[in-house]
């Protein structure tokens, strides 16, 4: 007699069962796992697994001169690129005392904050589909696909871009950036709008997402939260109000904060910065004017001086943390990442606790992560 | 002896026309679901501005046909645990009762293969066995998602069969018989819609979680189950399934029209023509299923159950009485509206005060916001009096 049939025969006693969930199952954004202890339908304890998709990215940094390094980062978080490049170059600039050009630092901050919508707009599609809705992962599709297409004529490609250097960008804008952001900007407020008015406070939704998944303010803090999961929870903290970057100073824009912590108020926060992303944009492509797009110090084989440096950024996810170790090479001594997907996804066991199965698929994606980065 | 010559020479004609009948039968529902896979793939794609399948003849008119040759030529797969027996026999029990209702519903007067004096008695019974399927399914293909699937289907299946017995029982009192021929001909001044709108509204919402369509997909939720009683089946048996579900979309939504939307009767058309009716009522009925498809997320399974036993059984016990009390005193028609219509209401409240519970958020995390935006302002100000000036300035 095994153990479980003897516990079918203690009439009463739940009977658990253990449900593996993923790496191949369509809802863990990836090759995430979790092996779920369940008694029918409640979640009692969970297990997550990860390093599905490690590749061993930090070490293979320090193998690689300090541009070659910004491709690495383009396949950490792969659906905020920019946002990634960002914070390296940011990073080793800061090493150097490298000052950027103003119009470099609003064509980052004009990419970062479109890259931020795009990231969005594909947790907006996930979390709909996560919860059963597949209309609205075709709007935010069809708007990630337009953010896209401008990176491409920017660019050059679709995601992995490697456009921001060290001390500026690779290279200047086309001539009608100008034209093709003020042709982009009303359609993508238009598929915001679509899939918020579609999704947002449909009943059924609400019903799956209001007061699931809550995570309280203290606990959300020592997970480590941050970015919009941590905003959910009512926190009003957003790096670039708090520790300004870049040029994010010398934009109006407002830090959603959500109530209560839970799913609905995470796809709620997300669905707001989208609006407010729109707005830096527009405000960063009037105030930009003609310059520089380079330091020229940046444009050859560099070799930082010797030192160690920690820079940190708002991503779409969170707080991206580079710890960056320099010898004085061409290649970095040591570079260490604080992913905030990893941080966020801490939180998992936590959140899963006497939940039901349909609500870890939900859970797990409005904590929106990615597993290039969590993983790495 | 020679009486029992004629009798044997006439059932032996009416073994044939049986057969024959059941032969056109299959014929046309299989053309049925064909057509019903192309719809739903044209109008998903435009509720989702897309264009659905083009590239299979002229608007991809022949993508039901290289679908139906993809899923048969594709191997069957059987896993080496499952139970094989029950394997094989689950999808056979789905869709043998999926076929074997439309022997008794009828598309005209005299379309039908055997119009039976307790058809609606014989419906709601044979229905019932199509559950037994989806659990074996589950349990035969020794999957965990499986299990689950199959029993979340017992149990969402059989919670909702009350409200559509309810109903269908509403409908039977009022046209006095199990007839569904003659429930269509006492519908002749004005449908059921009318003086029963609560009815039709729960017949039709209980129908939808009887074939497990959008709001109520829950025994195969793609993205928590992965399909749940189907996952581990492939090739020919997965289409079997596909074939009962289709087929039974059709007979949920022709059976709203028989019971609420008059059935076959229309303007215009007379004699066998009146079928034309009929199907452009039912299609009618599938557009609404498949623009619920493409608009609403999925139940969790606890809040599924909670409807149908706190809001869909007690309706359809309200519409019970109703009809009862409306038949007993012999009121006019009307009144039967107008009870009908406070039963929708009270649902409409209901919904109505669920929606607003989240607006009435929505407005206080903006004034909370606004509040933390001034505030951010005026300690801007204390902070760096020279920007608060120059904010002041613009």
């Amino acid at each position: 007699m095994t153990e479980a049939s003897s516990k079918i025969a203690a009439a009463g006693e739940p009977m658990e069962m253990l449900l593996n969930m993923g790496p191949q199952h369509p809802s863990t954004h990836g090759v995430f796992r979790m092996v779920l202890q369940v008694d029918g339908e409640k979640i009692l304890d969970s297990e997550p697994h990860i390093g599905y998709l490690h590749r061993g990215s930090e070490k293979l940094c320090e193998g690689e001169q300090y541009h070659q390094v910004i491709t690495l980062f383009d396949r950490m978080d792969y659906i905020a690129n920019f946002n990634n490049e960002m914070v390296y170059c940011m990073a080793v600039e800061k090493l150097m005392g490298l000052t950027v050009p103003e119009r470099a630092e609003y064509v980052r901050v004009i990419l970062c904050e479109l890259n931020r919508i795009a990231s969005h707009l594909l947790f907006v599609a996930t979390m709909g589909l996560d919860a059963g809705a597949m209309t609205p992962s075709m709007i935010c599709f069809r708007g990630r696909e337009r953010v896209q297409a401008l990176f491409e004529a920017v660019s050059g490609a679709r995601m992995m871009h490697n456009y921001f250097r060290v001390g500026g960008i690779k290279e200047d804008l086309p001539e009608n950036f100008g034209e093709m952001v003020g042709e982009l900007l009303p359609l993508l407020r238009a598929d915001v709008e679509e899939s918020d008015k579609l999704l947002t406070f449909n009943e059924i939704f609400l019903a799956r997402l209001k007061n699931v998944g809550a995570i309280s303010t203290e606990d959300a803090l020592d997970y480590g939260f941050t970015g919009p999961c941590l905003r959910a929870c009512g926190v009003d903290y957003d790096l670039r109000k708090a520790q300004p970057y870049s040029v994010y100073d010398r934009f109006e824009f407002d830090v959603p904060v959500g109530l209560d912590g839970d799913c609905w108020d995470r796809h709620y926060v997300r669905v707001q910065e989208m609006y407010e992303s729109l707005k830096i944009v527009e405000q960063a492509l009037e105030q930009m004017a003609e310059g520089n797009i380079a330091s020229s110090l940046g444009r050859r084989l560099i070799r930082p001086p010797k030192g160690e440096v920690y820079v940190r950024a708002e991503n779409p996810r969170g707080e991206l943390g580079v710890y960056l170790v320099s010898d004085g090479t061409d290649k970095p001594y040591r570079l260490k990442v604080r992913p905030p997907s990893f941080c966020n996804l801490s939180a998992i066991r936590h959140l899963l606790r006497n939940t039901w199965i349909a609500d870890s698929v939900v859970i797990l994606g409005s904590l929106d992560i990615v597993l290039g980065e969590v993983d790495r | 002896m020679i009486l029992s010559i004629p009798i044997l020479a006439v059932s032996l004609t009416a073994v044939f026309w049986t057969l024959a009948g059941l032969l056109a039968m299959f014929t046309a529902l299989s053309v049925v679901v064909l057509s019903l896979t192309w719809l739903e793939r044209k109008v998903l794609g435009r509720l989702q501005r897309r264009l659905g399948p083009t590239r299979t003849g002229p608007m991809g008119l022949m993508q039901p046909i290289a679908d139906a040759v993809k899923l048969l030529l594709k191997e069957d797969i059987v896993p080496s645990s499952s139970e094989k027996a029950i394997f094989w026999l689950a999808p056979v029990l789905v869709v043998i009762p999926a076929f074997m209702i439309w022997v008794t519903i009828p598309a005209s007067h005299d379309a039908v293969l055997q119009n039976l004096d307790l058809g609606l008695f014989y419906i709601t019974a044979i229905a019932v066995v199509g559950i037994l399927g989806l659990v074996l399914a589950g349990w035969g293909s020794a999957n965990k998602y499986g299990t689950l699937g199959g029993l979340r289907a017992a149990a969402q299946l059989i919670s909702y069969e009350i409200p559509i017995i309810m109903v269908v029982i509403a409908v039977a009192m009022l046209a006095q018989t199990l007839n569904l021929r003659d429930i269509v001909d006492q519908q002749d001044p004005y449908p059921y819609a009318l003086v029963q709108p609560l009815g039709l509204l729960i017949f039709f919402i209980a129908g939808l979680a009887e074939v497990g369509r959008t709001p109520f997909d829950i025994y195969f939720a793609e993205s928590e189950i992965v399909g749940g009683p189907f996952v581990e089946y492939s090739g020919a048996h997965w289409s079997v399934f596909f074939l009962a579900e289709y087929i039974n979309t059709f007979a949920i939504a022709a059976l709203t029209v028989l019971l609420f939307l008059g059935g076959w009767s229309g303007p215009l058309l007379s004699g066998n023509w009146v079928v034309i009716w009929f199907l452009v009522k039912v299609y009618a009925v599938i557009l609404v299923v498949f623009w619920i498809r493409g608009t609403f997320p999925r139940l969790r399974i606890d809040q599924l159950m909670g409807f149908a036993w706190k809001v869909m059984v007690p309706m359809s016990f309200l519409t019970i009485v109703i009809t009862a009390v409306y038949q007993f005193y012999l009121w006019p028609p009307w009144s039967l509206t107008l009870m009908s219509s406070a039963g929708l209401v009270v649902v409409a409240y209901v919904i109505y005060r669920r929606m607003v519970g989240p607006a009435n958020l929505v407005a206080d995390v903006r004034a909370r916001q606004h509040a933390q935006a001034q505030e951010r302002a005026l300690q801007a100000k204390a902070n760096d009096p020279a920007r608060g000036a120059a904010a002041n300035a613009e």
